[in-house]
């Protein structure tokens, strides 16, 4: 078990689980550090988004433990939900709401007072581009503003960690490119705590800590430049070839 | 690097708690005024029943004198308790539809990462189903006043407290439902397997002494039925009386299903987390 460190923003110890008796997560043990951008790189089908699940409660956990800034997600389930922002790989919008509505809707759930809700709202929906569309129905929107408004959704209540599960798929190059920076960008500017779930290698950069998950293990986690000098790879992809290939 | 502040609602409050279930009321509301031909479908379904069906019939049923009837009734006037019953049996499957349709979408998992406890979240979501039923209930009931069903102006009052109990016990039967339905297209499933037999197996449409006199064994299936007693608290409530046998067993269905319901949503002990998770993703 990983020693939890007072500047990790999320620990994940000893949890395995297991779907219809198939093992789908094996003793993952893994550390965020807080303030950081940390990509979690694995294939379609590692377990990232049964490891979101887990760790945003969707799931119970069968065994191990997850800690929010130390907040034990099993016996404090609310505190530690509070201080998460969630983009989840499926869109997760009401597609007959406005943009407005959604997030009003999502400022409901976290309690937030009237008055607290509609001022985020406006800051969120300016920050990423879409107050003039505040009041456009869901479903006209593009994939890569329906993302935005995701993320704008995700940080309403102010949490200190983000969870994003493969945020920029099915985006087009530019979207994409838009969506990554705005999120690095918040954890510059912001000090925010991300957690990156994808499959595409080129949003990883050499300085991010970097978790490799394959068929549900952890394979190595670190900088992506320590993973690729510790393997004597060319890149990272040929270092995360090299791991899953001996897996 | 510093950290935004940690985030006050990291404590569930009472007001908190209190604007998350309006959340969900408002949301749900607004989602049902966009739905408009849901609305018109909840009433045409019993009006359809009261205008050709009991019509039909009140020639040759007549109901004799039974409590709470102080007279001898037109069978439109039995049927009443009934098809406000099942106005909220389908608005109860409705919610359940609502919950599965969410889970495909996606929806479901902004709900259940919100911060508030699980049990509040699906309390609060069936209670804002409960409340929609309402004014379907009473839209309909006012067109049954001009057909002639008038029951004591008290009993427009009276029944709220029904409509409310019954209202609960129907949508948590869905809200269970909704838990192991897994697909959509299930549901025609619960309209055959559920709707249907809850309808037609209680006293919505005879009184049980004549369905035990055409068959006993259908007399005691009525009686296992909880949809039955939805119907005789509504009936009773109507006419200003209560039926405590109904009322105690519509409460106690409805707690046994929410518990139900409650379980199979819990994260940890839930059907399904273990068979598809509450998002619906894997």
């Amino acid at each position: 078990m990983l020693p939890a460190a007072e500047t990790d923003a999320l620990t994940v110890a000893g949890l395995s689980h297991r779907i219809g008796g198939r093992e789908i997560l094996s003793e993952i043990e893994i550390a965020v550090p807080a303030g950081r951008f940390t990509v979690l790189l694995g294939q379609n089908g590692a377990g990232k988004t049964t490891l979101f699940s887990l760790v945003t409660r969707l799931y119970g956990a069968q065994s191990g433990a997850i800690r929010v800034f130390g907040r034990d997600l099993g016996a404090e389930p609310g505190r530690a939900l509070a201080l998460m922002g969630v983009v989840f790989q499926q869109r997760a919008l009401d597609p007959d709401l406005s943009a407005r509505q959604n997030l009003r809707y999502h400022a409901a759930l976290h309690g937030m007072p009237g008055r607290v809700a509609r001022s985020r709202i406006a800051a969120e929906l300016e920050r990423v581009g879409l107050a003039q569309e505040a009041d456009r129905k869901i479903r006209s929107f593009s994939g890569g503003e329906m993302r935005r408004i995701e993320i704008a959704r995700a940080l309403l209540h102010e949490p200190r960690l983000l969870l994003c599960d493969e945020a920029t798929v099915g985006l087009d190059i530019r979207s994409r490119a838009a969506i990554l920076a705005d999120v690095r960008g918040l954890v510059r500017d912001r000090g925010l705590t991300v957690l990156w779930a994808t499959h595409l290698i080129d949003e990883v950069e050499a300085g991010d800590p970097t978790i490799i998950l394959h068929r549900g293990r952890i394979l190595r986690q670190g900088p992506a430049a320590a993973i690729i000098s510790d393997l004597g790879a060319d890149g990272l992809q040929g270092a995360f070839r090299q791991l899953t290939e001996a897996a | 690097m510093s950290a935004a502040p940690e985030s006050a609602l990291g404590t569930i409050t009472l007001a908190g708690a209190w604007r998350c279930l309006l959340g969900i009321l408002w949301r749900e509301a607004l989602r049902f005024v966009h739905q408009r031909t849901r609305f018109i479908s909840a009433l045409v379904r019993p009006l359809v029943w009261l205008f050709i069906f009991a019509a039909g019939f009140r020639s040759v049923l007549g109901v004799s004198i039974i409590p709470p009837y102080e007279t001898y009734i037109l069978y439109d006037e039995y049927i009443v308790p009934g098809l406000i019953a099942m106005i909220q049996l389908f608005n109860g499957m409705q919610s359940s539809l609502s919950m599965v349709y969410d889970r495909e979408m996606g929806s479901m998992r902004v709900l259940l990462t919100s911060p508030m406890p699980r049990w509040y979240l699906l309390t609060a979501r069936l209670l804002a189903g409960t409340l929609l039923s309402l004014p379907q209930v009473y839209v309909f009931l006012l067109i049954a006043r001009f057909w002639g069903i008038e029951p004591p102006p008290l009993g427009y009052v009276t029944v709220l407290p029904a409509l409310v109990l019954s209202g609960l016990m129907l949508g948590a039967l869905g809200l269970l439902l909704s838990s192991a339905i897994r697909q959509l297209e299930n549901f025609a499933g619960v309209m055959n397997f559920v709707i249907f037999p809850m309808f037609f197996a209680s006293s919505a449409l005879y009184p049980l002494w004549k369905v035990e006199e055409a068959s006993p064994l259908l007399r005691d299936v009525c009686g296992f039925n909880p949809f039955t007693y939805a119907v005789e608290l509504v009936r009773f409530m109507l006419y200003g009386q209560i039926d405590t046998q109904s009322l105690l067993l519509v409460i106690g269905f409805a707690v046994v299903f929410l518990g139900g319901a409650i379980l199979a949503y819990d994260p940890a002990r839930g059907l399904i987390a273990r068979v598809r998770g509450p998002g619906g993703g894997g």
